[in-house]
């Protein structure tokens, strides 16, 4: 009976596994189907699930090497421009907006304050905050100031947008760590500069890398303010040009190109994902915990 | 590094809450702490307080970009025509249908994927690299992905899924209201669903394993386990799982943008926002529709807090 019990517990873990990687890993299979598949064939209709005839005429196209198709000359350097916006701006903010998150969260962890709930509750309003809402205000704002169409223009509103759940994860980290040991350290002869290095440092670096990852997923994905708050490639990123793709044929999207365009800007998350699995799954969870 | 160490001391003092008067230690801390969080706070300011201000100010005005010199003010005016537009609520109800509908079967799938997660042994990290990668992926991939997908000529949906009734070769997804609502809700169902799957796993590993046993020696269910044991005793978890999905799926626009334009009378809050705002450039009218969409906002916090007692600080171990 309890064996057969632990056999049906298995199985059904089993079966779960696999549907899990299904759901998963399917629509990215697909797309990544498509970017294989020619214009000809999609412009025909090719319902199947993979391509007829293999061809990475989209990736030439999409990455500007070899023979580029006619009428897509200028789509390998809009795309790489904007692949260039998205890692600057992504990169950028997600460094700065790291920088005052720490110095916040370690106040909010371990210093005793007016307005810390303030702060916090500050933080949390702004993680639900509807950004459409800032977009028209903003937009008006950032064309007098000279911000419209320009990196800063995007890095500062997603060091905002971030920053709560940047200072959420990282308070949630600094709570748990043991700070005697700091001064355990400084008892035993070290400097107050060496016990900080030596023992604080590599205690806090792996909430801090979290709340990085979290962040960069964030500033990498966000879509309302690139498209409303640029107008050229000079600070169109990745999703912003991807909804511009227009083929030659309006009522033909350029399939291929699209989905090869998809894998070219998803193949930095899945290694990111690959590396630090861990400490994403634990910043993400940091919040919920403790019940 | 007089940082670290004033605060180590002060740390390590007594927490008594009730001081007769303030130290010059704990004054300095009041002041450092309050420096610290200074430049977070202005930051997060900067871009939103402003801005809605600015709103609330616009929304009294009747002001178009492209007719500068017509701005006047017109007291509520905008908000009455807001209001009393039948789109205006035709896309709040839009919004209102998505929300329900994705976290409601979001949670169902994602408690599903989280009792996976927890119960097995081998493979842990394959299954948690692979449910990150719809997290991780950017919402108009995964947009342009599902509309492939249910696209007429291209997609594998109408094929593999024509055994269905509902369903043939030549079914047009985009081309009516409820299927198009159908593509975009499974679009964000996709995407979002592991976000859901991993804070209810932080909740069920939270549950202790003593008790759903000394339940089982008791003679219930798997269903009364379930019932009974396991989901009230990840309330805490399973509510600021459901208050951030709905909160999030309150404001989607990515995926309609990509799939459908708002075509197919799809459109949602913040598409209708968005297109007044950016493609009309009706900057008052727009503006009284986003101080609406923040109001709702607010309001929607408001009620699943009360709703469901949600103690945030509780949850996060604060109190």
């Amino acid at each position: 009976m309890a064996a057969s019990k632990e056999t049906r517990t298995r199985i059904g873990t089993w079966i779960g596994f696999v549907i899990i990687l299904i759901w998963c890993l399917l629509p990215v299979v697909w797309i990544l189907s498509l970017s294989f598949k020619g214009p000809g064939e999609t412009a025909a209709g090719s319902p199947q699930f993979l391509p007829k005839h293999w061809t990475i005429q989209n990736y030439r196209d999409v990455l500007g090497f070899g023979t580029v198709s006619t009428g897509q000359e200028g789509t390998h350097t809009d795309f790489l421009s904007a692949l260039r916006n998205s890692f600057g701006i992504a990169a950028v903010a997600t460094v700065l907006s790291v920088i005052f998150a720490t110095l916040a969260a370690y106040a909010i962890a371990r210093l005793d304050f007016k307005g810390k709930r303030l702060v916090l509750s500050l933080a949390l309003a702004i993680a639900m905050f509807p950004v459409v809402a800032l977009v028209g205000p903003l937009f008006d704002l950032w064309r007098v100031l000279g911000l419209f169409n320009t990196w800063p223009g995007l890095i500062i509103p997603y060091m905002s947008f971030t920053l709560p759940l940047a200072i959420w994860t990282l308070s949630a980290f600094f709570r748990e760590i043991p700070w005697e040991m700091e001064q355990a350290a400084q008892v035993d002869g070290a400097t107050s500069w060496q016990a900080f290095r030596k023992v604080i440092v590599p205690l806090a670096a792996p909430g801090v890398f979290t709340a990085a990852i979290l962040t960069f997923f964030f500033a990498w994905n966000e879509f309302v303010l690139a498209i409303s708050l640029t107008s050229t490639t000079a600070s169109r990123t990745v999703p912003a040009q991807l909804s511009f793709f227009v083929g030659p044929d309006p009522f033909n999207p350029p399939y291929g190109l699209l989905a090869t365009a998809s894998v070219v800007v998803t193949v930095p998350i899945i290694i990111i994902v690959l590396l630090f699995q861990r400490k994403i799954v634990a910043g993400l969870t940091s919040g919920a915990v403790k019940g | 590094m007089t940082t670290t160490t004033t605060a180590t001391a002060a740390a390590s003092a007594p927490p008594g809450r009730k001081r007769a008067r303030m130290t010059d230690r704990s004054r300095a801390e009041n002041r450092l702490g309050q420096r610290l969080v200074a430049p977070a706070v202005i930051v997060m300011l900067v871009v939103t307080a402003y801005p809605m201000f600015q709103a609330l100010y616009l929304s009294l005005f009747r002001y178009r970009l492209t007719t500068p010199d017509d701005k006047a003010f017109i007291g509520l005016r905008n908000y009455a025509t807001v209001l009393t537009d039948s789109l205006f609520w035709r896309d709040t109800w839009n919004t209102i249908v998505i929300m329900v509908v994705t976290v409601g079967v979001e949670l169902v799938i994602g408690f599903a994927f989280a009792m996976v997660m927890h119960r097995i042994v081998f493979a842990r990290g394959t299954v948690r690299t692979a449910i990150l990668i719809p997290y991780g992926i950017i919402t108009v991939v995964s947009a342009y992905a599902w509309q492939f997908a249910f696209s007429l000529n291209n997609g594998w949906v109408n094929s593999w899924f024509s055994w269905l009734p509902w369903i043939a070769p030549e079914t047009n997804w985009f081309g009516s209201h409820w299927p198009a609502m159908f593509a975009i809700i499974v679009s964000e169902i996709w995407k979002t669903t592991p976000f859901m799957s991993l804070l209810l796993l932080a909740g069920l590993s939270q549950v202790s394993e003593d008790m759903i046993e000394a339940a089982q020696v008791d003679g219930a269910t798997w269903w009364q386990r379930l019932w009974k044991v396991i989901i009230p005793n990840m309330r805490a978890a399973i509510m600021v799982a459901v208050l951030f999905r709905a909160l999030d799926a309150f404001r989607i626009f990515d995926n309609i943008y990509v799939m459908t334009r708002g075509a197919q009378s799809t459109e949602s809050s913040s598409f209708l926002t968005y297109r007044q705002v950016i493609q009309q450039f009706q900057l008052g009218l727009g503006s009284a529709l986003s101080v609406l969409l923040f109001l709702a906002v607010l309001l929607l916090a408001w009620l699943i807090v009360k709703l469901f007692r949600v103690d945030l600080a509780q949850a996060r171990g604060e109190a």
